[in-house]
């Protein structure tokens, strides 16, 4: 369902957590040590077990803000004014250490260079699960496993530093996948990926979501690919959850662009010819099927 | 700085020739390079991650010099040229901001480059101003660069290089965290620049932001140039596409499926016209 979110809407004091809602965020206010305006304000917002949630807004709305208070680095390692509360998997985020917050949440940075710091991609990629006291076995296993998904087999003992940004981000993502986290955050994690690349990673987060059962958070300013995997879509401003639903209706109904997300060109296209709501085609091939029936 | 500034129509702005590029550990990520720029030409490089997009584009503002081969700007040979001398002319942004950013405040970081190019101070204060102004950082001229948000750094880097008005402008992948707005404006100014004689070279993953622009492309693969042409020739052949790990934008695919000849160059208008037409 689409609704505009009322800030002061949090959730069921009645009706408590259910069983399915892994991530919880009520009230949540903060504003980083020595600004002057808070970056998130109110925020309130639940993701379901399971779930592949999208969330969009302008440059600077507070996307990574609220990756990082889901992360514990907000309050953990970013000091500031805080407020409300932040629950993963039924822990207080700002009770619980960041090491064990990290055996639950993966976190995929905007910038990759803040996670690789190894001598060699096949250490980074391993780097994460040498705190889980994994067998030997079941550790190479797991690495190798992660540098197939993101086709860096061949770059395992090059030195991470030397590698072109694009070949870092995989190194990142590879990392993060191998300690295979009950929650996946991934803050724009396309942006420095060749299309094809992209287009994989899209898929294989899909195919994940059903393999391994993981929830997904997922911040990205190209809808184009990205929209067609999200279950739902949190639309973000000021600081504020403005608007959420699933990408289709979102997209159907508002202009984005408002809020500073790109509609795709075959979005548009569709909503001039009138394919609207469930109809609204993500993608060529769905505008093609809408427009030529098969015979 | 004594740059040919008189180059006749016609004469390449920047010329490469057979350029090999390896790495200190040995790794070569260029192996045998050629194309040449003409003046006013916008041109988008894409290609897989590791193709060497990053490194040819270091050639051009002397950064990096060619193993072997020769690289020309301004019909100058890049190996007679210092990089402080040729960065005045050939801006490059970053692909990692990061790279780029280190002072104490977002005005000092815009000041610092056009100090350094020996700006008068009176230009330095109007161009610091328009700076902040045009890429609306005013609110943030006192904060540090580093608590900045990943979009709203990129769009410093831009700014600050942008201040010093080069005669080429090299933006390795202005997109990245860059809302409908700022995309917006990063057209707009590639064609402000282009009708004001100046060459933009955008190197990108962002196949949708480059189709509407229909610059002229080329796609690299493995150290060396696939494809060199229009967006049209370029992005509609899956044979070059497919090679670069680079994917046709939405409207080619949609044209391709629809069965129509040519893909529509930009804006969904014209599509849904001859839709309309097609099908009543
Ligand atoms: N500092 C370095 N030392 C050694 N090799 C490097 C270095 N930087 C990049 N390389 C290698 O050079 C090749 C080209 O890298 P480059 O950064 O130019 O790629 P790119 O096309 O820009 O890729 P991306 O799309 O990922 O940004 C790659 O194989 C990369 O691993
Ligand atoms: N460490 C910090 N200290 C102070 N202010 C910060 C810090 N990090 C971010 N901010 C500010 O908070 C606001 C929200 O930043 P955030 O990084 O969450 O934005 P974002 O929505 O992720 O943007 P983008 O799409 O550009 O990455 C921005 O105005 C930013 O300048
Ligand atoms: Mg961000
Ligand atoms: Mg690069």
């Amino acid at each position: 369902m689409l609704r505009p979110v009322s800030a002061t809407n949090s959730s069921n004091p009645v009706l408590g957590r259910a069983a399915s809602d892994l991530i919880e965020i009520k009230d949540l206010n903060f504003k980083y040590f020595g600004s002057t305006t808070p970056v998130l304000q109110n925020v309130n917002l639940t993701v379901k077990n399971n779930e592949i949630v999208l969330i969009a807004g302008h440059s600077g709305s507070g996307k990574s803000t609220l990756l990082r208070a889901i992360n514990g680095l907000i309050p953990h390692q970013h000091s500031g004014d805080y407020s409300g509360e932040v629950l993963v998997d039924g822990l207080k985020v700002s009770e619980t250490s960041m090491s064990v917050l990290a055996l639950k949440v993966g976190y995929i940075f905007q910038n990759p260079e803040n996670q690789i710091f190894m001598f060699s991609v096949e250490r980074d990629v391993a780097f994460g699960l040498e705190n889980l006291a994994l067998p030997q076995a079941e550790m190479r296993e797991r690495v190798d496993w992660a540098m197939e998904l993101l086709q860096i087999k061949s770059l395992a003992l090059r030195a991470p530093h030397e590698l072109s940004d694009g070949q870092k981000q995989r190194v990142a993502i590879a990392g993060v996948l191998a300690m295979k986290p009950k929650i996946l955050i991934l803050d724009e994690p396309t942006s420095l990926l060749d299309p094809f690349t992209a287009k994989s990673l899209v898929n294989l987060i899909r195919d994940l979501r059903s393999t391994l059962g993981i929830t997904v958070l997922i911040v990205e300013h190209r809808l184009d690919l990205v929209a067609k995997i999200c279950d739902r879509m949190v639309v973000v401003d000021k600081g504020t959850v403005v608007l959420e639903g699933s990408p289709r209706e979102i997209l159907s109904k508002t202009d984005v662009s408002l809020f500073g997300v790109t509609e795709p060109t075959i979005v548009k296209l569709s909503k001039r010819l009138s394919l609207e709501g469930e109809k609204l085609a993500l993608d060529a091939q769905e505008l093609t099927t809408a427009l030529k029936p098969v015979a | 700085m004594q740059l040919n500034s008189n180059l006749k129509d016609g004469k390449p702005i920047v010329s490469f020739e057979d350029v090999f590029y390896s790495h200190p550990n040995g790794n070569v990520a260029l192996k045998g390079v050629n194309f040449s720029l003409r003046q006013s030409e916008v041109l988008a490089i894409l290609g897989s991650n590791g193709a060497g997009k990053t490194t040819l584009v270091r050639h051009i503002n002397g950064l990096l010099k060619p193993t072997r081969g020769k690289v020309s700007v301004f019909g100058e040979d890049t190996k007679q040229l210092s990089s402080a001398q040729l960065s005045r002319r050939v801006g490059i942004v970053f692909q990692n901001p990061n790279n780029q950013l280190f002072a104490q405040s977002v005005r000092k970081e815009i000041e610092f480059g056009l100090r350094n190019f020996g700006f008068s101070e009176d230009i330095l204060k109007k161009r610091v101003e328009s700076a902040l102004n045009d890429f609306s950082l005013l609110d943030y001229a006192d904060r540090p660069p580093m608590e900045l948000s990943g979009g709203e750094k990129k769009r410093l880097c831009i700014a600050l290089v942008l201040a010093w008005d080069p005669d080429i402008l090299i933006l390795d992948e202005p997109t990245v965290g860059q809302d409908s707005e700022q995309k917006e404006k990063l057209s707009e100014m590639t064609r402000l620049l282009q009708s004001q004689n100046k060459n933009v070279i955008l190197v990108t993953h962002d196949v949708e932001f480059v189709w509407p622009l229909q610059p002229r492309i080329i796609l690299m693969a493995n150290g060396l140039i696939v494809a060199d042409g229009t967006s049209q020739a370029v992005l509609s052949d899956s044979d070059f596409t497919n090679r670069a790990d680079v994917l046709a934008p939405q409207l080619v695919d949609f044209s391709k499926l629809m069965g129509f000849l040519k893909p529509f160059p930009s804006a969904p208008f014209e599509a849904e016209k001859i839709l309309r037409i097609e099908h009543g």
